[in-house]
């Protein structure tokens, strides 16, 4: 029986254009989806779970609105979700703010395995689970592709820069995910009914012993921009042969890249 | 104020990556005039890498041989690198976004209680203060970030922040630190290599990048010849991963990698928002796409509407020519 843990966060669909209003990026009328690494968590810790037994958690930090994340993550086979509701006390907040919220949370429970994305597509750190290792003192194994449980023993194959490392370690661990682990499963009608049903509690700081300042990020963002717009380029006419001599003319020296 | 700043090397097959000397030029900034002082952890003989990092810029360099630092494992270094922290107790400390920076620097920010700044493209001094920009959202947008007191930690992205230039003249003492290393809870048992040549996309120069229009497996080998002539590498689109052609290590896109190579070539890539937010903040993009419509030639410097598999060979057979004729 394990007890398992996903570490999941509410993001924008790959889909969207990013437009900034008044300094911020323009949340409304955007589509939010999980992120897709924690997709791939969310998948690995349903399929381990019903191999090994036990329960599949799902915590995220977020507002309100995370709910519905929350719900995907059930009717996909989670059994329980955690809503750690920061709307009302904090104003901002930065990795070393999740970590504390998560360091609190996980204070004096059972836990075999954490799992989490490798990375956010939106702010894209990819600090939070080797964070929360460091904390919890636990090992952790980050851009997993494959996991094997056997007892406390695990095996993993990780990705570095394209190449496969194959990891020993044990329980209790905690694992980010990286592309090619899994296929996240789509929710069915009758998990989406049933996910209705599961629990899903609610905390604020409070519930954890923490106050807004025991959590104040360390970093700031002051700008936020959009890049420069690509002028559209130039294509080039004329048979293939042709066109292929101007471009590696161009490329030499007009661009200078050759 | 001027600060000390640790620049946390990294080798790759018996040498420095070039991030190293990247990491050196964010430091040199960091620091204000300050000491730059370079860590390399390893096995054997360190001197001559640490050596180098002086003749990028650094002050001076640390060295930590060890045989359990032989491969990299967060608890080996972890705790060599922590050592190293608590003797020379740091202003800032900069590291590579590789694949070992971004594994080992939360945890050390996460110990130190510090804030990290992931991921920089660039690094500034402004107003006595040092503002870091970052691609936020996979390069769609881009945040400008401080810390707000204690260490400043980074890492900074590869090909970004130019390196300064090699000066075999510079001096600067390479000592050697004895750490001990124990309790690793995760062991590595094999590495595969997958990558043919050893150059990893994030640091590529140049990426030839084949989407669906590759057709198969065997379609990328003109692409390879093409990425071979110029001292580049091989990347894919999502699309072309997901159809089996290649292997999502390839990848490049909003998920999978984010590049910015000097030259990047699309071919048969129709520009899903997805892959643009991987590459689109590349230097010089050419597109070769049959589908004169396809999203691909909005952000490309350089089209060619034609199948790929008929520019490719003369695209290759030209370079060639060029070359011989240099």
């Amino acid at each position: 029986m394990m007890n398992i843990y996903v570490l999941l966060k509410r993001t924008f669909d790959t889909e969207e254009k990013i437009s900034i209003t008044n300094g911020k990026i323009e949340n409304d009328g955007a589509e939010f989806i999980i992120n897709p690494y924690d997709e791939y968590a969310v998948e690995e810790a349903i399929k381990l779970r019903d191999v090994h037994g036990g329960e599949v958690t799902v915590v995220t930090i977020g507002e309100e609105d995370s709910e519905k994340q929350l719900r995907t993550a059930l009717a996909m086979g989670a059994d329980k979700a955690v809503l750690i509701n920061t709307e009302e006390d904090l104003e901002e907040g930065d990795q070393f703010t999740t970590v504390k919220i998560l360091e609190a949370f996980f204070d004096g429970k059972e836990v075999d395995l954490i799992l989490g994305g490798n990375v956010a597509i939106d702010e894209a750190s990819g600090q939070v689970g080797p964070r929360l290792a460091e904390r919890l003192s636990m090992p952790c194994v980050t851009t997993i592709t494959n996991i094997e449980i056997n007892g406390s023993d695990v095996q993993i194959e990780r990705d570095v820069e394209g190449d496969v490392e194959k990891v020993e370690t044990s329980l209790p661990l905690i694992v980010t995910c990286q592309q090619g682990l899994n296929e996240p499963r789509y929710p069915s009608l009758p998990g989406i009914m049933k996910a209705k049903k599961k629990p899903l509690e609610e905390l604020e700081i409070d519930d954890l012993d923490l106050e807004a300042e025991d959590v104040e990020p360390k970093t700031r963002t002051t700008e936020i921009f959009l890049p420069p717009e690509k002028q559209a380029g130039k294509v080039l006419e004329g048979e293939t042969g042709e066109q292929v001599k101007e471009l590696v003319s161009l490329l030499k020296s007009e661009a200078k890249v050759l | 104020m001027s600060k000390k700043v640790l620049v946390i090397g990294e080798t790759r097959e018996g040498t420095l990556r070039n991030v190293t000397f990247e990491a050196i030029a964010a430091a040199n900034i960091i620091s204000d005039g300050g000491e730059v002082v370079g860590v390399l952890c390893g096995e054997g003989q360190l001197e001559n890498m640490g050596k180098e990092m002086v003749y990028h810029g650094a002050d001076r360099v640390i060295t930590v041989a060890n045989e359990n630092l032989k491969t990299y494992t967060s608890d080996g270094f972890g705790q060599a690198l922590q050592a190293v922290i608590d003797d020379e107790s740091p202003g800032g400390i900069v590291m590579g976004h590789t694949s070992i920076g971004k594994d080992i620097t939360p945890k050390l920010a996460s110990r130190l209680e510090s804030g990290l700044i992931s991921d920089a493209t660039e690094v500034l001094a402004e107003g006595g203060k040092i503002v870091f920009t970052r691609p936020i959202y996979s390069g769609k947008a881009f945040e400008k970030k401080e810390i707000k007191d204690g260490i400043i930690f980074a890492t900074i992205r590869p090909n970004n922040i130019p390196a300064e230039p090699r000066d075999d003249s510079r001096v600067g003492e390479v000592t050697e630190k004895n750490v001990e290393i124990t309790n690793i809870r995760t062991i590595i048992k094999d590495i595969i290599r997958k990558s043919s040549d050893g150059v990893d996309l994030s640091e590529a120069k140049v990426i030839v990048a084949g989407g669906r229009g590759v057709k198969s497996a065997e379609g990328f080998q003109p692409l390879e010849e093409l990425a071979d002539i110029l001292g580049g590498t091989v990347g894919a689109s999502r699309g072309a991963c997901d159809a089996g052609y290649c292997d999502y290590s390839l990848q490049i896109g909003q998920t999978g990698k984010v590049v910015t190579p000097d030259l990047y070539i699309a071919c048969g890539i129709s520009g899903a928002i997805q892959h643009l937010a991987g590459m689109s903040n590349s230097k010089v993009i050419v597109a070769i796409n049959k589908d004169p419509e396809a999203n691909i030639f909005n952000v490309a410097d350089y089209g060619i509407v034609g199948d790929l598999f008929d520019v490719v060979p003369k695209l290759i057979e030209e370079i060639k020519q060029v070359k011989v004729n240099a």
